[in-house]
């Protein structure tokens, strides 16, 4: 006996409609499940872990997209933003000061050398200037004129351990980012010590800013305290609130 | 779509580029971290609907024998009957209005996720940015296809509710068992 024989096209048509329908009734209750929690979605503690999953997936992808060798747009000086804004979590009126001559720079983690660096030796390496685009996570952007030593070369000269995940950067107006390695050895990612060819001023960041022209304004702190180097991933002020960590642009 | 809309609303906010502001109650997230939060999620799930969307119009020939605009004249004559209210519509088969509309409206889709990714990634996709004019002008373009996206969302409606017997097509996936008749009510 001959196994019945089963119209292939003329079954698709329908499996699909079948397919569309479950899906809808699927997607149906999700949103009925929203309703009855309540209006406000991202309160809900389901959703909102949900979403830091999907951040973390787009850290991910961000990481991904990454490339070691490509290049922030560069620009003539003639379109250097002025005034170049100054942004920070607070008023301009609340800025710290330090002596830019007793400042120094402590170093910490997975590096062979951890004595403090001053500004004057900081200016006996290598400096490299860049005039690109600071792209804010509000969507406001600026063109500046930056330079310094480029981060590579500092952390090559304390002796890095290039298979440490993360580089963390904590300021003294308490802020903190960190960034990933990849990033950290980019040739544009400079330890910032000018801002059109002068020393920072108080606004941008004296006496050191980390300028990352591949990241977001948040990834590019300013006011530097300390450096580490480390394998346990340290968040950062404004990712620890919700920002995506990796905020490569 | 909706999510992406209300959470761009958000991020909008956080520096607007027109002399207004959307208000709270229409956007989502609460700050902009939160919208920038629910705009990633919803990309990413938007992606992969518009990737099997892509795959099935082009392997089913929805695209080729559905969307491909019609000629100007059955264009013009279309546009009239429905200024007049009397435009044809039969389930399962775009007139000239629904074909320039749905065509103009893919074209609009692509320029915002084109335009998205370049105001995402102005230096990974650099190319992309500049393609653009650079990091604001594509930051506008955005913006302004969004608003088309806003207007096609309530032209559609208000269309599909002109012919209600559409959307049980449109829910359903198939048309009323007795609508083979053609409706302009």
């Amino acid at each position: 006996m001959s196994p019945p024989q089963i119209d292939r096209a003329g079954v698709a048509p329908e499996l699909r409609k079948l397919e569309r329908r479950l899906f809808l009734r699927n997607s149906l209750s999700l949103g009925g499940l929203s309703l009855l929690s309540g209006c406000a979605l991202d309160d809900n503690a389901s959703v909102e872990h949900a979403l830091s999953l999907m951040s973390r997936f787009t850290d991910r992808m961000q990481a991904l997209l990454f490339s070691r060798q490509r290049l922030a747009r560069e620009f003539d000086p003639s379109r250097i933003t002025h005034p170049f804004p100054f942004n920070a979590y607070y008023e301009e009126s609340d800025i710290r000061l330090v002596e830019t001559s007793s400042w120094r720079l402590e170093v910490s983690g997975l590096v062979s050398d951890k004595s403090p660096w001053s500004v004057a030796r900081f200016r006996t390496l290598p400096q490299k200037r860049q005039i690109t685009r600071h792209i804010c996570v509000e969507g406001w952007s600026a063109i500046g004129d930056w330079s310094g030593v480029p981060l590579s070369v500092f952390l090559q000269h304390v002796g890095v351990d290039l298979r440490a995940k993360y580089v963390n950067f904590r300021c003294f107006d308490d802020y903190s980012t960190s960034i990933d390695m990849a990033t950290a050895l980019h040739p544009q990612t400079i330890m910032a010590l000018n801002f059109g060819g002068n020393p920072l001023p108080p606004a941008y960041g004296a006496p050191m800013k980390i300028r990352i022209p591949t990241k977001l304004g948040y990834k590019n702190p300013k006011y530097l305290a300390s450096i580490e180097v480390t394998n346990h991933f340290p968040g950062g002020y404004w990712e620890d609130q919700g920002y995506d960590w990796f905020g490569g642009s | 779509m909706l999510v992406m809309i209300g959470s761009g609303w958000q991020i909008y906010n956080a520096s607007p580029i027109m002399p207004f502001e959307f208000p709270a109650a229409i956007t989502l997230g609460g700050w902009l971290g939160g919208g920038i939060a629910w705009h990633f999620a919803a990309m990413w799930v938007l992606m992969g609907a518009g990737l099997v969307y892509v795959v099935y119009g082009a392997a089913s020939g929805h695209f080729r024998n559905d969307l491909c605009p019609a000629g100007p004249r059955s264009l013009v004559r279309d546009i009239g009957q429905a200024l007049r209210l009397k435009l044809s519509h039969k389930a399962g088969h775009y007139n000239a209005v629904q074909r320039a509309l749905y065509t103009g409206v893919l074209v609009v889709a692509v320029l915002t996720v084109t335009t998205g990714l370049s105001i995402w990634k102005p230096v990974q996709l650099g190319w992309l940015t500049w393609l653009f004019g650079g990091y604001d002008i594509a930051r506008c373009i955005h913006f302004a296809m969004m608003s088309l996206i806003v207007g096609f969302l309530l032209l559609h409606v208000a269309l599909a509710l002109m012919v209600p017997a559409t959307l049980w097509g449109m829910v359903f996936g198939r048309r009323m068992p007795d609508s083979d008749r053609e409706s302009a009510s």
